[in-house]
């Protein structure tokens, strides 16, 4: 990166830190803290439709959407998250694999399932043994941020599921009353209410997530954590230019006032968010 | 194999007794449900104990919070935001990192070991997010109540000990179980961080993953883990009901406060 990091042997110091922290492995890992933003503000939105659609169901008059949507946001309630990770990594995979499969090649005679091995036509593989490794890459982060909206998804459904029946009941009579159907009444009276009450909660949920970001590094993505272990593990003067013993402490630690940083910003953020949600409310926190 | 045989083989596995070497094809279903219910094991021996130990810490921490002397009450604040604020997972690789530098200068060598490593992470960990629930309910005990206590000429340690803190863990518990049942979750992340497993003496999500893996079926062992984990969630919600019935036993029954779940924390 600098000129004077053309030798690294005779660096001493700050010098052999600045050119240490910019070698090309290095950059690397700093894109990957990129990653996790953008894996956060993709599955944000993501995770916030998906919740929706699980409340919306939740309340609906029909019952098997009623079912499904209920049965959506408990499904995290009594299982760690951690194994709904790792169990749509491969499901979704392994499911999209086999739609492929019935679609492309209908006329395949083998089993799937063949005892330990999950088999689809070489034409429904995805990604293509083919494609170049770059496809394999974004195949897996859109696999990991599906994974993610769904986990989310189930949370948030739960937190606008509470934040609807929080709506005071008058003001969907009131609605009924000036003649709007229930879609409309939904759609201008409900939707626009229910922020205020969800707040909180989708707070709460987005701390989740920042939080819950490391475990992509479970999910087979090259994130901070992957490169945290890779670039702190010992390395001897054979392999690098810069030799190090264990630095993975140090590593870790930085990741770790990474997200206390980020957390805190949040925290900040959404305080003065959720005062300006309560500016001019009928409620005791609403200030005028 | 009959089904008895696989669980004399493989109930205790995850401790190191019985059968040395894991199922290596063939997987029968009762051999999955044997080997991620011994893994159960250490799920409920890190869930139990920390909760245990970091209920006391916890109290302490929520104390320290709420003092007005600033020499306890900004390191109880800077506990429970760096607890709090990181996650879980960060905070067992660097206490894992950590622990080996310690063991290379020869301090507590035992640390490195996931049984005692990650088992001191979680409890400072739940004794910081149960710290500030027990902070919270400290704040929202009735005024009342300690003017009473100061009217029958109930003082100091004595106060805290029949007033406040029984009246803080009633208004808690709620909040309280729900970071009971989360850190029961918690417990899953242990093997996957940087702790080591030794002879394949896992927790019930390493064998779960391990079936997965080995058979590329994930619809079987983790609906089985799923499973467990209902049942030890009810259990939760069992014993913490009774001890919510316990705390609030002298109230009329109206004002009681039910144990609702809240899926607001993991960490």
């Amino acid at each position: 990166m600098f000129q004077y990091c053309a030798d690294p042997e005779t660096l001493e110091g700050f010098k052999w830190l600045s050119c240490y922290l910019t070698t090309g492995k290095h950059m690397n890992f700093y894109w990957s803290f990129l990653t996790v933003l953008a894996l956060l503000a993709i599955t944000a939105p993501t995770a916030l439709a998906f919740g929706f659609f699980g409340a919306t169901a939740a309340r609906s008059p029909v019952p098997p959407l009623r079912w499904l949507g209920k049965a959506y946001t408990s499904i995290v309630r009594g299982v760690p998250d951690i194994a709904f990770f790792l169990f749509f990594v491969i499901a979704l995979d392994q499911g999209f694999e086999w739609m492929r499969h019935q679609v492309i090649c209908p006329d395949w005679s083998e089993p799937i399932r063949q005892g330990n091995d999950f088999l689809v036509c070489p034409e429904a593989k995805l990604p293509l043994s083919t494609s170049p490794q770059w496809i394999h890459e974004v195949y897996g982060f859109f696999l990991a941020v599906l994974t993610f909206a769904i986990v989310f998804g189930a949370f948030a459904a739960n937190v606008l599921f509470g934040a609807m029946r929080a709506v005071p009941r008058g003001q969907i009579e009131t609605a009924e009353a000036y003649g709007m159907s229930h879609r409309q009444a939904f759609w201008r009276v409900l939707v626009p209410q229910m922020w205020m009450y969800a707040l909180p909660g989708l707070g709460n949920l987005w701390m989740i997530l920042i939080k819950a970001t490391p475990l992509l590094f479970l999910l087979g993505v090259e994130d901070i954590v992957y490169w945290a272990r890779e670039l702190g593990g010992t390395v001897n003067a054979r392999f690098t230019a810069y030799p190090h013993g264990d630095w993975r402490m140090w590593y870790f630690l930085a990741l770790l006032v990474f997200y206390l940083g980020f957390t805190r910003v949040s925290e900040i953020a959404i305080e003065r968010l959720n005062r300006r949600l309560l500016k001019g409310q009928a409620i005791v926190g609403g200030g005028s | 194999m009959s089904c008895i045989q696989t669980i004399q083989d493989y109930a205790l596995r995850s401790i190191g007794l019985g059968e040395r070497l894991l199922p290596k094809s063939d997987f029968t279903l009762c051999q999955q449900f044997t080997l991620i219910g011994s893994g159960m094991i250490w799920n409920i021996y890190f869930g139990a104990l920390a909760l245990i130990i970091g209920f006391f810490i916890a109290s302490a921490v929520a104390m320290g919070k709420d003092a007005r002397t600033p020499w306890l009450r900004k390191p109880a604040e800077w506990f429970i935001f760096v607890f709090r604020g990181s996650p879980l997972f960060i905070q067992f690789f660097f206490a894992y990192f950590l622990f080996l530098k310690l063991k290379q200068v020869g301090v507590m060598p035992w640390l490195t070991s996931a049984q005692a490593g990650a088992l001191v992470v979680l409890i400072l960990n739940t004794a910081a997010y149960s710290g500030e629930i027990f902070f919270g309910a400290l704040r929202a005990v009735p005024r009342g109540d300690l003017e009473a206590a100061d009217a029958y000429g109930i003082t100091g340690w004595t106060r805290f000990r029949r007033i406040t803190w029984p009246t803080m863990l009633r208004l808690a518990w709620p909040a309280y179980t729900n970071e009971a049942i989360f850190l029961f979750h918690a417990t899953t992340l242990v093997f996957l961080s940087g702790f080591p497993i030794w002879k394949q003496k896992g927790d019930a999500l390493y064998y779960a993953k391990y079936f997965a893996d080995q058979t590329f079926n994930p619809f079987v062992p983790y609906p089985i883990l799923a499973g467990y984990f209902i049942l030890l969630t009810l259990a939760v919600i069992g014993l913490y009901g009774m001890i919510n019935k316990r705390l609030n036993r002298h109230l009329p029954q109206e004002k009681r406060r039910r144990i609702r779940i809240r899926p607001n924390l993991i960490r």
